[in-house]
């Protein structure tokens, strides 16, 4: 078993605040003279019985209510994420072609918390998505203007925008818990243990346990999670076939940001100011060395010929 | 009609000329006029919000239309009229704006009108009403709204988010920011030559241009209304 987190003392908590933000959107921020631990969950994909307790403890911490849906004929309920489902079970039904074994891959989707998140890069709101010393990537909603740019940037389909509020939501590694010491509600509420939280290094040993278990099981391919194309990533998963994530609810095999969002958050923006600049300068400098284009007298007598000459 | 005017004016309403000292010509309907600075208020508009959440140190302007979400709201909606108005601007004037052989000419000895010596080559002289760098002006303004207008609607979220794939998504948001980025060069283009040849803002402000500048900058233009000559067709 990974030791639960004890619910600490509460009056000795502190929130997380600007001195402990690695990155803010739209903006630059000073490196915090102290660095938080990296924290990291865990969902052990092996380990979840589909349950939604996790599901329900995310609706009932952040105070959420999915709207009744529909049933799309699966056990995905809500069928994807939602403004207000920041967190859903996928459950996929895969035949093993080796075995030809039915597998029933359970995953939890749901935001990575990017080392180098693709949301926070293609933000245009100053500091309407941070990201603290820990890893954690969070939505700051009164700053968000609901312009959707997050949800091009992330490379794992994740924020969401709602109808009610134009605003982004997605998971937030229960934040407001992590930083007075508390484990996230998700995690807390697994029956199983299926999904740990601790420092990303606790969390990177607990994997190797658990995958060392599952190739004495015979799942020769099983492994972590953990992308390098987007920096690792603070929500990590152990999968019994880490050579085929996509298999798992198309998990996305090597994660980065889009080639198309580096360039219009990168160059773009300096190009662009650069070429307007330009042409800006260009009319400034001909105008000071040429000087104006006059109508002179000669053309003024030369239209009032023409015109009299026609009549 | 009355005497100081001539014939031209039948075939084509708001361009007609007017004898006397200096002469004046009418350039542009009242109707052109207001399209036109409708069209411009849109232009100026979009470029400021959407400069604004285009580069964070820009986002200050968002202020100007009562804070990020609004802007955000806004944008797209003046983007809308702004087509529209464009499009007026459009039939009024596309057949003016085909391209001629003298154009290429034109365009071939850019040099000489830059160098405001223009007037010392014939064949820079016959000019219609537009000439090649007004013309260029036009197309590329109606090729980039197009494709603004068209990349626009792809990440218009609040309405459009679920027609497109977020691979589409992102290729709209790109495109978008380049035609935003030559639209913005072309107006200042534009803005700049109207300043710089001057006698021309009075064209979109009265509606009227002296004889001189017409003789001057669209001397073929000035024929033809003289003479009633082979228009609209040019
Ligand atoms: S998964 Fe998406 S939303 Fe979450 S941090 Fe990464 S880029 Fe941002
Ligand atoms: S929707 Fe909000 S969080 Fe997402 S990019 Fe826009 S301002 Fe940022
Ligand atoms: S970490 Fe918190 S916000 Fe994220 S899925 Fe778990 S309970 Fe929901």
């Amino acid at each position: 078993m990974f030791p639960p987190i004890p619910n600490p003392d509460l009056k000795a908590a502190t929130k997380f605040g600007e001195k402990d933000l690695i990155r803010r959107s739209a903006s630059r921020v000073a490196e915090p003279a102290q660095k938080l631990t990296p924290m990291a969950k865990l969902i052990d994909v092996s380990k979840c019985i589909g349950c939604k307790a996790c599901q329900s403890a995310c609706l009932e911490w952040n105070d959420l209510r999915e709207p009744v849906g529909f049933n799309d004929g699966t056990y995905n309920n809500p069928p994807d994420l939602t403004p207000t489902s920041l967190t859903v079970m996928k459950f996929t039904e895969w035949v093993n072609p080796e075995t030809r074994n039915l597998e029933w891959l359970i995953r939890k989707d749901g935001c990575m918390h990017c080392a180098d998140p693709g949301c926070l890069k293609a933000c245009p709101a100053p500091g309407a998505i941070v990201q603290y010393s820990n890893g954690i990537v969070d939505f700051v909603h009164e700053n968000c203007i609901g312009c959707g740019y997050c949800v091009k940037g992330c490379p794992f389909n994740i924020p969401r925008i709602s109808k009610a509020d134009s605003k982004a939501y997605k998971c937030t590694l229960c934040s407001d818990r992590v930083s007075v010491g508390q484990g996230p509600a998700c995690a807390k509420a697994c029956p199983t243990q299926a999904i740990v939280f601790g420092t990303k290094d606790e969390m990177k040993q607990w994997a190797d346990g658990r995958i060392k278990d599952l190739k004495s099981r015979g799942y020769k391919n099983a492994g972590l999670y953990d992308p390098p194309g987007v920096g690792g990533t603070h929500v990590m998963y152990v999968l019994h076939h880490a050579d085929q994530p996509e298999i798992y609810a198309g998990l996305p095999r090597d994660p980065r940001i889009s080639p198309l969002v580096e360039i219009w958050k990168g160059v773009a923006k300096y190009a662009g100011l650069a070429v307007m600049g330009a042409f800006a300068v260009f009319g400034v400098l001909h105008h000071a060395v040429m000087g104006p284009n006059r109508v002179t007298r000669e053309d003024e007598s030369a239209a009032k010929q023409l015109t009299e000459t026609q009549s | 009609m009355s005497a100081d005017e001539m014939r031209a004016d039948e075939a084509k309403p708001g361009e007609s000329v007017h004898r006397g000292d200096p002469v004046v010509v009418d350039r542009y309907t009242a109707g052109a006029r207001i399209n036109h600075w409708i069209t411009a208020a849109c232009l100026i508009l979009l470029a400021i919000s959407g400069m604004a959440l285009f580069h964070p140190s820009l986002f200050g302007l968002t202020a100007l239309f009562g804070g990020g979400q609004a802007t955000r709201a806004i944008h797209p909606w003046i983007g809308v009229v702004l087509f529209f108005s464009f499009s007026g601007l459009f039939l009024r004037f596309w057949r003016l704006n085909l391209w001629k052989g003298a154009d290429t000419t034109w365009l071939a000895r850019l040099n000489k009108v830059l160098g405001n010596r223009d007037h010392e080559d014939p064949d820079l002289v016959e000019i219609g009403k537009y000439n090649a760098g007004q013309k260029m002006v036009f197309w590329g303004m109606t090729l980039l709204i197009l494709t603004l207008i068209g990349s626009g609607l792809v990440i218009w979220d609040e309405y459009f988010a679920s027609y497109t794939t977020i691979t589409q998504k992102r290729l709209a948001v790109l495109l978008h920011a380049g035609a935003a980025v030559a639209i913005i060069c072309i107006w200042i283009v534009h803005v700049y030559a109207a300043i710089w040849v001057r006698g021309t803002i009075s064209a979109m402000t009265k509606g009227q241009v002296t004889g001189g500048w017409a003789w001057r900058h669209h001397r073929k233009w000035l024929r033809e209304l003289v003479t009633g000559g082979p228009r609209p067709a040019e």
